[in-house]
C-alpha cells in the first residue's frame, strides 16, 4: 500500500509540474530584470510600468474586450433562442438535422470557420454593410462560432429539466411566453451565464478567425502577441501574461466560490 | 375561464353524497366522449366514454402503459385527442388551452418551481390571474394554513422534505379554485407512513372544499381508500367502472380481481343457469355451487369461481349449515400474523388454495398444524363467476 501511494504522488506531482511549472516560470521571469528571457538579472518591475506605457498592447486589450463582450451578450441571446426553438417547440420536421447543424461549428477547424467567414464579410464590399472590415466584421466572426457553443450549453440544461415545471406554470394560467419568461429562463439562467462566459474566453484568446477577419488598424490582443512573439519574446509579453492569469485566477475563484455558495443555499440543485 | 373574483365558492354543493351515478337525472360534471388518443398506430385512449359527477373523487387505476397517464394529460389539456370530446361542467374544452382551463393538476413530480419560495409558488396561478395584490397575499396566506405550512412560507424548494413538496404542489394547484383537480399518482413518492396519513388528508379536504378529483394511480390499496368509484384500465380501455366494493367484490374478470388482492379460482363446469342463478360442479370435489350470475352460461360451459381468500372458512369438521360449498384440503404452509393467519392449503386436483382466517380465539398454540386435514367452504353469495 505505501509503496503504490508514493507512486501514485509522484504521477500526481509530475503531472501538476507539467501543468504549472511553464506558466510559474513565465510569472517570474516577468519580474526579471534582464532585457533577454532567458538570464536573469534580479528582481524588478520595470516591465509592468513599460507595459501600462504600450499603447499598442493597451488598445489592443481594450478592443479585444469589447469584441468579447459585445459577441458574448448577443451569443447568449441568439445561442438560447435557438437551444430554446430547438428543445421547446415539440417535433417538428427537420428538428434533427437542424440539431447537428448547430452543433457543427464546435468540431469544424478553425482554419475552415476562418476562411468561411473571410468570404462571408467579404460580401461587404458588395452590399455595403458594415461599413469598413475591422472590429465589427471581428465581432461578427465570434457572434457566429460562439452561439454554437451557447446554444449546446443551453440546450443540455434544457434537457435535462423537468418539463413538467413548464407544464405547471401553464396549468396554472400562464400563457406559453409567460412560462419562458417566468420558468424556463431563470432555471436555465446558470447555463447562460457558463454559455456567456465561455462566449466571452473563446472570443477573447481567438487568434485564427480573428486574423482572417479583420481589416487593417484593428488587431485583437491575441494578434499583437502573436505579430510581437515572432520577433522574440519580451519581458513585456510575460507581465501582460502574468496580468492575465491574475485576473482569470480571480474568476475561477469567484465563480468556483458563488457555485459552491449555491450549492450550500439550495443543496437539491 | 377563470373568473377574477374568485366568485365560484368551493363547497357549494358539498362532497358528492349518495350515488350521483345510479340517478339517470343527474348532469354529469365531466363527460368523456368517446375519447382516444393515437400516437401513430398506437392507441394510448381507445375510444373512452366516462361521466363523473358534482364532488366525486374518481380514480382511474392502471398499470403502466395502460393510457390513465395520456387521458389525465389529455383533461388538463397537455395532449390533444385524436378524436372525441371533453366537457366540463356542461362546456367543451376539447379545445381550450391549459391555460383557460378551469382545471388543475398535481404533477407526480410535483414540479414545483425550484427558483421560487413556498409562498411564490403558491401565488403563482393567482398572479397570472392579475389578482390585486392584498388579496393574492391573504389567499395564500389561508391556503398555507389549509396545507399547515405557514411556518414555511419563505423556504426554497430545496429545503422541503417530500412530504411538504407534496403539499406545496397541491396547495398551488387548489389555490385557484379549479372546477376540478387532477393528481397525476400523488402518494407514489412518499413513504408508507406518510402515504397514509396524506391518503386521510386528501380525503378530508375534497370534503372540505368540495372540488372534483380525478387521480391517476397504478396502487390498487390507493384507489380503494381514496376513490368515490375506480375506473380500471387496461390497454387504453376501461375493463370495469365501480365503486370500489364493486370492483373488489363483484370483479368483472379475472385480470380485475388479481389486480384487486388475491383470488382462489376454482374450475367448475356449467350445470344449470337463469336470469339471476348458476348452479356449476367444482372440478375440485363433485360439489355443485349456485350462485348469483347473470351471464346466462349454457350448461357443460366451463367457467372459473373465485372466491377472496378472507371468504373461506377453515376446519377440521365439514361445516353443517346450508348455502354452503365446501371442500377439502391439506394445510401446506402457515403464516402466522397475530391478529391472522395465512393458509396455504393444497385442494383435491392440486391446486393451492389461500385462506386468510382472523384469529378469534385466544391460544397460545396453533388451532391448525402442518399436514392438518381441513374442510374449506364458502357461502355461495361470497363467490363470483369470472369470465376467462
Amino acid at each position: 500500500m505505501r509503496r503504490s501511494s508514493t507512486f501514485l504522488y509522484s504521477v500526481l506531482c509530475f503531472g501538476y509540474a507539467f501543468l504549472y511549472l511553464p506558466i510559474l516560470v513565465l510569472m517570474l521571469y516577468s519580474f526579471n530584470n534582464a532585457r533577454l528571457a532567458t538570464v536573469w538579472g534580479g528582481f524588478s518591475t520595470r516591465w509592468y510600468s513599460a507595459l501600462l506605457e504600450n499603447a499598442q498592447i493597451l488598445d489592443a486589450a481594450l478592443l479585444s474586450l469589447q469584441i468579447a463582450v459585445v459577441s458574448a451578450t448577443v451569443a447568449t441571446l441568439l445561442g438560447t433562442l435557438a437551444a430554446l426553438g430547438l428543445n421547446r417547440m415539440g417535433r417538428y420536421r427537420g428538428r434533427t438535422l437542424f440539431t447537428g447543424m448547430i452543433a457543427a461549428p464546435l468540431v469544424m477547424p478553425e482554419v475552415i470557420t476562418g476562411l468561411s467567414l473571410l468570404l462571408f464579410v467579404s460580401l461587404q464590399e458588395l452590399t455595403g454593410w458594415p461599413s469598413s472590415r475591422g472590429a465589427n466584421t471581428i465581432t461578427i466572426a465570434h457572434i457566429t462560432f460562439s452561439m454554437a457553443y451557447v446554444a449546446v450549453i443551453v440546450q443540455s440544461r434544457l434537457a435535462s429539466m423537468d418539463h413538467s415545471l413548464e407544464e405547471a406554470a401553464m396549468d396554472l394560467g400562464g400563457r406559453p411566453f409567460a412560462v419562458t419568461l417566468d420558468i424556463t429562463l431563470p432555471l436555465v439562467a446558470p447555463a447562460m451565464a457558463a454559455g456567456w462566459l465561455l462566449a466571452f474566453t473563446l472570443s477573447l484568446d481567438d487568434l485564427v478567425i480573428s486574423s482572417f477577419t479583420s481589416g487593417a488598424g484593428a488587431s485583437t490582443l491575441p494578434m499583437v502577441i502573436f505579430s510581437k512573439v515572432k520577433l522574440g519574446v519580451t519581458p513585456e509579453i510575460n507581465a501582460l501574461a502574468t496580468i492575465i492569469i491574475g485576473i482569470v485566477t480571480v474568476g475561477v475563484l469567484i465563480a468556483g466560490w458563488t457555485m459552491l455558495r449555491q450549492q450550500r443555499v439550495n443543496p437539491g440543485h | 375561464m377563470t373568473d377574477p373574483t374568485g366568485a365560484k365558492t368551493p363547497g357549494q354543493g358539498g362532497a358528492c353524497s349518495g350515488t350521483p351515478w345510479k340517478d339517470p337525472g343527474q348532469h354529469p360534471f365531466i363527460e368523456l366522449q368517446s375519447l382516444s388518443k393515437r400516437f401513430g398506430d398506437f392507441a394510448a385512449v381507445d375510444d373512452v366514454s366516462l361521466k363523473i359527477y358534482r364532488g366525486e373523487l374518481f380514480t382511474i387505476l392502471g398499470g403502466s402503459g395502460c393510457g390513465k397517464s395520456t387521458l389525465l394529460r389529455m383533461l388538463a389539456g397537455f395532449e390533444q385527442p385524436s378524436a372525441g370530446r371533453i366537457l366540463i361542467d356542461g362546456v367543451d374544452i376539447t379545445d381550450t388551452p391549459p391555460y383557460e382551463r378551469p382545471v388543475n393538476m398535481m404533477f407526480q413530480s410535483y414540479a414545483v418551481f425550484p427558483h421560487m419560495t413556498v409562498e411564490q409558488n403558491i401565488a403563482y396561478g393567482l398572479k397570472k390571474e392579475k389578482l390585486p395584490k392584498s388579496q393574492i397575499a391573504e389567499r395564500v396566506a389561508e391556503m398555507l394554513q389549509l396545507v399547515q405550512l405557514p411556518q414555511l412560507a419563505k423556504r426554497k424548494p430545496g429545503q422541503l422534505s417530500g412530504g411538504q413538496s407534496q403539499r406545496v404542489a397541491l396547495a398551488r394547484a387548489l389555490i385557484k379554485r379549479p372546477k376540478v383537480l387532477l393528481l397525476d399518482e400523488p402518494l407514489a413518492a412518499l413513504d408508507k407512513k406518510l402515504r397514509e396519513e396524506t391518503q386521510f388528508e386528501l380525503m378530508n379536504l375534497q370534503d372540505q372544499l368540495g372540488i372534483t378529483f380525478v387521480v391517476v394511480t397504478h396502487d390498487q390499496e390507493e384507489a380503494m381508500t381514496l376513490a368515490t368509484r375506480i375506473a380500471v384500465m387496461d390497454a387504453g380501455k376501461f375493463v370495469q367502472i365501480g365503486t370500489p366494493s364493486e370492483v373488489y367484490e363483484f370483479p368483472a374478470s379475472r385480470f380485475i380481481a388479481n389486480f384487486f388482492g388475491q383470488i382462489n379460482v376454482f374450475d367448475a363446469t356449467v350445470v344449470a343457469s337463469d336470469d339471476h342463478f348458476l348452479t356449476a360442479r367444482l372440478d375440485d370435489s363433485n360439489t355443485e355451487i349456485r350462485t348469483r350470475d347473470h351471464q346466462r352460461l349454457a350448461p357443460g360451459t366451463r367457467c372459473s369461481i373465485g372466491v377472496r381468500p378472507e371468504k373461506l372458512l377453515i376446519s377440521t369438521e365439514a361445516p353443517a349449515q346450508d348455502g354452503y360449498t365446501v371442500t377439502r384440503g391439506v394445510v401446506e404452509d402457515l403464516a402466522y400474523y397475530g391478529n391472522r393467519s395465512l393458509y396455504r392449503v393444497r385442494s383435491q386436483n392440486g391446486r393451492m388454495i389461500q385462506v386468510s382466517a382472523q384469529n378469534y380465539q385466544r391460544s397460545s398454540e396453533l388451532l391448525l398444524e402442518w399436514d392438518d386435514e381441513v374442510f374449506l367452504s364458502w357461502h355461495s353469495e361470497c363467490s363470483v363467476v369470472l369470465s376467462q
